[in-house]
């Protein structure tokens, strides 16, 4: 299974929601296309409710992403982490690292205020 | 700024359909590298070594890389590979040399190996020996290692799996490294600030031929590896990941945290045991061989890793590095560390390379290095373990000593005074940081065992009970086992809190075993090493139910982390009394053994312990510095008021005189 990224603009904020499995095969691609979609600043919201699988690598793609927000002035949350994907992401510490909101609307809300 | 590619990061050849090139011999292990991986392994006596690549979970190697003699230097066969997926791929070596065990050489073609120095095996279902590369990038943020003094320690013994693993741990991911992060908060709440992990290495937990388990874990199969059933995350096969961040979190907490390794042997056993790593890799180098090249066996496990030979050395050495640099931890406690000092043939050696190494060390400078100071055939150096002035020792003497003198024994009054004081008769050379005090560990009774058996109870363990030691030097108040006798209880209540009490009033680094704080039992079975079940696992239940006894463990150590002169300080700081004021009776029918430690100001503690079944009346010594008297503990005393908050010790009422009860020790302070 490869993974799909849709992304839409709502209230200002980016969505881009990302379906499928983030491991090492699709990883290179998703970074490479995230870096693409993402504006340079305002908010972005990641959905990743229809993330069914997370490796390593994708964890590590999802965090640069993050990082390369941080350093310059976009503000970017992750929602729809199913139970899996969260609990791998907080056993493992990557979880700590995000502002994690509860849905996508909530996520618009909280970038926009 | 442009970043310059690698000129020799491009495939020089295909060898069954893969890309390769020759490989770089160091490090040892697979390495990522632009564009692949890179594999090297050692093998002095091998004629041949083939790189067996498989994709995760399949029963069949995707392809079989012999390589070349090109790619050989000296005896390390080294190989970059292009184009792997390393989330998707497992390894290992097909080596081909002679089988001659007369000469030590068991290479069988015909078997695929683990890379000793793999950083993850699979770890579980059929293929559990399989190697596999980890991501090794961590975002440690500005971890910053506690760097507590030595003697500043308060060491908490705990089975990663064992301590959150019973039902009532309340934590999301029971048994694993993750769960103990969650119990973080408990272990602050307690106030130690070290955890010593029973082995996370590698190892087969059903090895064992009795009960067809192997919980403990002192059998280790990947030196390299975290275990990754204790990750919840080890099915994902990032057991690297959340070992790191139980580091992470620990240091962030204050909290050490100290691996229990086992380098004297590996879970190969002898000529019987499974051909998993170093027999097939090279046999004659990696493990010691009797002269007609049987397995020397000073482990009691079947065989002896050969660590004074200088392969095996850097090995071990590459080994405790890793662990020191890639997971932060903060020391190693080595199993029958004995051992270490012995030559290829077994022989004690006087200067052995492997301690002094060790010692000197620049990654590991600031490692704490700990020596259970013997093995399983004799050798028993507590005291005379090649220190190097920086190795400190497991002090067996000290477990037995206060073992003796709470259930009463005579003539250990004297000795008791030895180890309350750091036991110079071993370490005055060294200092106080030498000693790991200690009244219980994994191996043996458990604290609430010590005092409620006078034998061991193994028949679950499948030997007939021949198994585990029958010196215990333990008592079980008047009845064995289990009881709800309210005399038996209240007795082993009191010297349950006077063994707490002395442990953590003595100089030293004490060790706590984790659950004693709670009354945890093993039902008399002082060698649980095969069971992996309540009767192992710490039961939370307890909590509740012994609340007294932790509030009690609690205030000791934190009495103890108020006190520095507890912790150390001159031999002058310490002044003896007895039932009168600065007459220490020495004789051996004395059962009253009374210390004061005055460290100046008003850090003075008066430690008394009475052993006797009858009360004294004590003489006190007049405060120093016209302070007063007050009382921070006494077992004699019903809880609450058998320990009180430190700092807000009540004075005593008639400060010329202490009446210690039976059997009970007790603490006063000035203020």
């Amino acid at each position: 299974m490869s993974m799909e990224l849709r992304h839409q603009i709502r209230n200002g904020v980016t969505v881009v929601t990302l379906d499928g499995r983030l491991d090492s095969e699709t990883a290179p691609r998703v970074q490479q296309d995230l870096r693409a979609l993402l504006p340079g600043e305002g908010q972005v919201v990641l959905d990743l409710s229809g993330t069914v699988y997370m490796s390593s690598a994708g964890l590590r793609v999802l965090l640069l992403i993050y990082r390369h927000a941080q350093s310059g002035s976009l503000r970017l949350a992750l929602t729809g982490l199913t139970p899996d994907v969260r609990a791998i992401m907080d056993a493992t510490g990557f979880l700590g690292f995000f502002t994690v909101v509860e849905s996508v609307d909530e996520g618009v809300e909280a970038l926009t205020v | 700024m442009t970043t310059l590619e690698p000129i020799d990061a491009y495939p020089t050849q295909r060898i069954s359909g893969f890309s390769v090139r020759a490989g770089r011999s160091l490090p040892f292990g697979a390495t990522r590298v632009p564009g692949g991986v890179n594999f090297s392994v050692f093998s002095n006596h091998a004629t041949s070594v083939t790189l067996v690549l498989y994709r995760s979970g399949a029963a069949e190697p995707m392809a079989e890389l012999p390589f070349p003699e090109a790619f050989r230097v000296g005896s390390v066969y080294a190989m970059t590979v292009f184009d792997l997926d390393v989330e998707n791929l497992e390894y290992g070596y097909r080596v081909d040399g002679p089988h001659q065990p007369w000469l030590g050489h068991r290479f069988d073609a015909t078997r695929v190996l683990s890379d000793p120095y793999a950083r993850m095996l699979t770890g579980a279902g059929p293929y559990r020996h399989r190697s596999r590369v980890a991501l090794d990038d961590f975002d440690w943020e500005d971890d910053r290692p506690p760097r507590l003094p030595h003697e500043d320690l308060v060491i908490y013994e705990l089975h990663v799996r064992g301590f959150t693993r019973h039902p009532s741990s309340g934590v999301s991911a029971p048994g694993t490294y993750a769960g103990l992060v969650e119990k973080i908060p408990y272990l602050k709440e307690l106030g130690v600030n070290c955890v010593e992990l029973m082995p996370v290495f590698e190892f087969d937990e059903s090895d064992n031929i009795f009960t067809g388990v192997n919980y403990w874990g002192y059998s280790p199969i990947g030196f390299f590896a975290p275990k990754a059933s204790y990750a919840t995350t080890g099915r994902e096969h990032m057991q690297v990941d959340e070992f790191k961040h139980l580091v992470k979190e620990l240091h962030r907490a204050g909290i050490e945290v100290l691996l229990d390794v086992v380098f004297n042997h590996t879970a190969e056993g002898d000529e019987r045991g499974p051909s998993i790593s170093f027999k097939g890799l090279d046999n004659a180098t990696y493990y010691m061989l009797t002269p007609d090249r049987h397995y020397y066996n000073f482990s009691g496990t079947g065989n002896t890793l050969n660590c004074n030979h200088p392969v095996v050395r850097g090995f071990v050495l590459d080994c405790l590095r890793y662990w020191a640099s890639e997971f932060h931890v903060d020391g190693f406690r080595f199993d029958l560390a004995a051992i270490l000092g012995r030559g290829p043939d077994g022989e004690l050696l006087h200067n052995p390379p492997l301690l002094e190494s060790l010692a000197y060390d620049p990654i590991l400078r600031d490692c704490k290095l700990i020596a259970e100071a013997w093995d399983a055939a004799g050798l028993y150096q507590v005291g005379s373990f090649p220190d190097y002035s920086r190795w400190s020792e497991w002090n067996g003497r000290y477990r037995d000593t206060v073992r003796r003198y709470i259930k009463g024994d005579l003539g250990v009054t004297g000795e008791m005074a030895t180890r309350m004081v750091g036991s110079p008769d071993l370490y005055s050379r060294r200092g106080t940081a030498a000693t790991v005090n200690f009244i219980t560990s994994h191996d043996g009774f458990t604290l609430r065992d010590l005092v409620s058996y006078d034998h061991k109870h193994n028949e679950a363990n499948g030997e007939g009970n021949r198994d585990g030691d029958d010196t215990n030097h333990s008592w079980n108040c008047g009845q064995e086992g289990e009881t709800d006798d309210p005399a038996v209880l209240a007795t082993r209540a009191r010297l349950t809190r006077n063994a707490l009490l002395l442990l953590l009033a003595s100089r030293g680094v004490p060790m706590l075993l984790a659950g004693d704080e709670i009354g945890r039992t093993q039902l008399g079975n002082n060698n649980a090493y095969c069971h992996d079940g309540p009767l192992t696992w710490v039961d939370w239940g307890l909590r509740e139910e012994n609340a007294d006894l932790f509030r009690f463990t609690r205030r000791a150590i934190a009495f103890r982390r108020a006190h520095p002169v507890l912790r150390g300080g001159s031999p002058g700081s310490v002044h003896w009394h007895g039932v009168r004021a600065w007459s220490p009776d020495w004789s051996g029918h004395c059962r009253v053994l009374v210390a004061m430690f005055d460290g100046g100001g008003d850090d003075c503690v008066y430690v008394a312990a009475n052993s006797h079944w009858e009360a004294h009346a004590l003489e006190l010594p007049a405060p120093p510095r016209g302070l007063t008297w007050h009382l921070f503990a006494d077992t004699a005393a019903a809880p609450p008021e058998d320990a009180h908050e430190p700092g807000h010790e009540p004075a005593l009422a008639d400060q010329t005189r202490f009446v210690i009860g039976p059997r009970s020790v007790a603490i006063l302070v000035t203020h």
